[in-house]
């Protein structure tokens, strides 16, 4: 990839439903486009042509109104199609299509100020138990590593580690305030509520580091709380996992020798 | 008493305090809350102006030294802003231009002055409730200032002020609240009078679709006002509960903030304000736009010196609008994680919102044909109100419906978006008006040399400043980062950010012509020819010059529609609405 992701438009889409995305907006831009010029050409029309000049006077009577009710059927017509046949679908695809859970790779991600924890469930996909009592500034999570669930679970901050064509099954919550889960590369925006723990899904078709952006103001540091998603191979996602394991488990019995 | 004889008080001779400060009379109310909301417009542009720095170069010191250490070492060090006071003038331009300017300037002062006159009243109907509404919005505008001077600075959640954020913010937010509570208790005391007034005082003859358009458009906005502030006014006690005496109305459960668990009982729901807030600010939209609208559609009837195309669909529309405007207001929450039930209702209101605005604006367009058209300093406004006005509403549609909003949310997008229907489109219109009805409220005429660089230079800028924002959002930038670059995408599009910056400052610019002319027009202004310099068909050009306290001289009669222009087999091209035959 030599081209920058970014421009001055939407940036690529390298997501499996995000052209749904794109589609829609570039159809919704041309419908904007057309109605703005064909107003703008007749009211620059207007504006020459019925002038005032000496001796031309206004007319008190008023054209039919045939012409603004082609138009305004005509704009009835193309929002419609536009939500029915588009967005509604999308949305629903997006909300109740969720991937298999088995062919998924699933994961937790808990927003803070001013950053982003991403919770894995480890060998045995199942996630360990996480208590807002056992909070500490080395386990943001708050995770029972004494729960059996717990005891192989990986934790990240901020770097979200993926795999190129596996979907991907997030539980999007936050710990204090409200934020939002953006990643602009892959059409996908989330807010995360404390309170409540909300799943969303997507999938990568290609590899590489993008921005994962806070879209919602979250306080002071909302501007840098910046992310990274890693979409890698499934190899370079294992190895990643293994030497995860290898730091927590290290980092567990350096726990336990104190 | 005042109302049933209006006439008897011009005998009295009221005090300066009567007469200048405390007064009853609605032209004097339209005039202070007009000083003092275009006061607050400049102070809320002034605070976008420092941001402004900010953006275009981020992390530079502040160009003007001495103003930055006038503002002390808590909000910029050694020159350079710190993110708590770049929210701080976030949340609080957001608050100050909608609720302390163009709240104001198009209800307060033009609907106080204009519409009794339009309407033929001697007054509004509770006039000393309408004093009372304007020193309500007063002293919020005085909490509010005052919050910028209390410990941790004023209020900086955004001017939603989303909880749990807002919760535990600081003490500035109380006083947002306090603050919020005086300016909805103004709204809605001067929502009942607008009501009242337009029910009960109309001129004989003066039925409902012989009112002008600006009366119908704040006739609507007053029943917005009336019925969507309540909520926001409960809410931001519910707020006030939560910050002051413990209560979790909008906190949930086991809130760790800054590693520290949140020793409140839990149990709240942070949506909850979204939907009171909402519930709220989306009919706030078309409190915004409406009274915009119904100047425009004034000076336009006048300068094209024929009636308006579709008076009664423009009627039945803003009718509809405000009627629809109740039930869109969770389109602003599709991202929150909304199902699909929810979702499909909301887009689905949100399209239709859009066909009576497609229907306004057509009309609006098409009363230009056949038309003589004057090209006065007021209609350039009011003229240019319209593509303005096309670009925020078309621009809503991507927004409004679920799907393309996944991207597009939050993003500069919307900033764009509803900069366009308030700043080009209300602002511009609201200038309209001015340059309008000024004769009227002073017997002079503002410089028509003055008014056209203002308009001009106006119009460029304005759009500097708010069409690179779509392309901003598109490639992705949120809103509210004090430092863009801090994103890839955000470094490729950050030349706009200094296009944009310097079109507001040559936009701060541009107004000081129009604050010249307003001043100097006032004593010195070219004298207007008649007491309807304009040949205007409406009421309150029947009155003397400026209008007397009880406005007519004897009480007005209505014979014909509001636009009766270049009737056929007339002298004249304009036919008064008072004017029999």
């Amino acid at each position: 990839m030599n081209e920058s992701p970014y421009g001055y438009w939407l940036p690529i889409d390298i997501s499996t439903h995000g052209y749904q995305i794109d589609q829609l907006i570039a159809l919704l831009h041309w419908f904007m486009g057309g109605l703005f010029v064909f107003w703008s050409a007749f009211f620059i029309y207007c504006l020459i042509r019925f002038r005032h000049r000496e001796g031309h006077q206004a007319s008190y009577r008023l054209i039919s109104g045939k012409f603004s009710k082609v138009l305004e059927v005509g704009v009835i017509i193309v929002e419609s199609v536009l939500l029915i046949g588009f967005s509604i679908p999308i949305w629903a695809s997006l909300k109740h299509d969720f991937p298999d859970a088995k062919e998924a790779l699933t994961v937790h991600i808990v927003a803070e100020q001013f950053s982003w924890n991403i919770h894995y469930p480890g060998r045995d996909g199942v996630f360990g138990k996480r208590d807002v009592q056992l909070t500490s500034p080395s386990n943001p999570l708050g995770l029972d590593r004494k729960d059996p669930y717990g005891k192989d679970d990986i934790t990240s901050i901020n770097v979200f580690h993926m795999v190129v064509n596996k979907p991907v099954i997030v539980h999007l919550s936050s710990k204090d305030v409200i934020h939002s889960f953006f990643i602009p590369v892959m059409r996908i925006k989330q807010d995360a509520i404390p309170g409540s723990s909300i799943p969303i899904w997507f999938e990568a078709t290609q590899t590489g580091k993008f921005d994962i952006a806070c879209a919602q103001l979250c306080g002071l540091g909302h501007y840098r709380m910046r992310g990274e998603v890693s979409i890698d191979t499934q190899e370079a996602f294992d190895q990643w996992m293994l030497q995860k394991e290898s730091e927590s488990e290290q980092a567990s019995s350096e726990e336990t020798h104190q | 008493m005042s109302v049933q004889h209006p006439l008897e008080h011009r005998h009295e001779a009221p005090g300066f305090w009567r007469k200048y400060l405390f007064s009853t009379d609605h032209k004097t109310i339209g005039i202070q809350y007009a000083i003092t909301a275009m006061f607050f417009l400049l102070f809320g542009f002034a605070l976008i102006m420092l941001i402004r720095w900010q953006l275009a170069y981020p992390g530079k010191p502040f160009p003007i030294p001495f103003l930055a250490s006038l503002l002390g070492e808590a909000r910029m060090v050694s020159g350079i802003m710190l993110p708590e006071f770049y929210n701080e003038l976030g949340a609080m331009h957001g608050t100050i231009m909608i609720f302390l300017g163009v709240v104001p300037l198009a209800v307060g002062a033009f609907g106080n002055y204009v519409m009794p006159l339009q309407i033929g009243a001697p007054d509004m109907a509770f006039p000393r409730i309408n004093m009372a509404s304007y020193w309500a919005y007063f002293l919020g505008g005085i909490v509010m200032l005052g919050s910028f001077f209390v410990p941790g600075g004023a209020a900086s959640s955004g001017w939603t002020s989303y909880p749990p954020l807002a919760n535990i913010a600081t003490q500035g937010q109380t006083f947002w609240l306090i603050g919020m509570v005086f300016l909805i208790t103004s709204s809605l005391l001067g929502s009942i009078n607008f009501i009242a007034t337009i029910v009960q005082l109309r001129a004989k003859g003066l039925s409902f679709f012989r009112l002008p358009f600006f009366v119908w458009a704040q006739f609507v906005t007053a029943f917005l006002l009336l019925l969507a502030f309540p909520p926001l006014e409960a809410a931001g006690v519910l707020q006030l509960m939560d910050r002051l005496f413990g209560t979790s109305f909008f906190l949930p459960s086991g809130l760790v903030v800054g590693g520290k668990a949140l020793e409140v009982s839990g149990g709240g729901n942070p949506l909850l304000w979204q939907h009171l807030f909402w519930f709220l600010a989306h009919p706030e939209v078309y409190v915004l736009i409406l009274p915009a609208m119904g100047i425009v559609a004034e000076i336009i009837a006048n300068n094209t010196r024929k009636p308006l195309w579709g008076y009664k669909p423009l009627v039945y529309s803003v009718l509809f609008l405000g009627f629809m405007s109740f039930i869109v207001w969770a389109h602003h929450m599709f991202i929150t994680g909304m199902g699909t039930v929810m979702s499909t209702f909301f887009q689905a209101t949100t399209m239709i919102i859009s066909i009576p605005s497609v229907v306004i604006l057509t009309s609006l367009i098409i009363s230009l044909w056949g038309a003589s058209i004057r090209y006065t300093v007021p209609m350039l406004f009011a003229l240019a109100f319209l593509p303005m006005f096309g670009i925020g509403g078309l621009t809503g549609l991507p927004l409004g419906l679920a799907s393309s909003d996944i991207h597009l949310h939050d993003t500069y997008y919307v900033i764009g978006h509803f900069h366009y229907v308030v700043a080009p489109g209300t602002l511009l219109a609201l200038f309209a008006g001015v340059y309008y009805w000024f004769p009227k409220v002073t017997g002079r005429m503002m410089s028509e040399k003055l008014g056209k660089i203002h308009f001009w230079l106006s119009l460029i800028f304005i759009n500097g400043v708010f069409l690179p924002m779509f392309f901003q959002g598109m490639a992705g930038v949120s809103r509210r980062l004090y430092d863009p670059t801090t994103y890839a995408y955000g470094k490729v599009v950050q030349p706009l950010n200094i296009v944009m910056s310097y079109s507001a400052w040559l936009l701060a610019v541009a107004q000081i012509f129009f604050l010249i002319n307003l001043v100097y027009s006032i004593w010195k202004g070219e004298k207007a020819s008649s007491d309807n310099p304009w040949d205007a068909t409406t009421l309150e050009w029947a009155t003397p010059t400026p209008p007397p306290h009880g406005n007519f001289l004897t009480p007005p009669e209505v014979y014909h529609g509001p636009y009766e222009y270049s009737v056929p087999g007339r002298k004249t091209d304009f036919l008064p609405q008072n004017q029999s035959e």
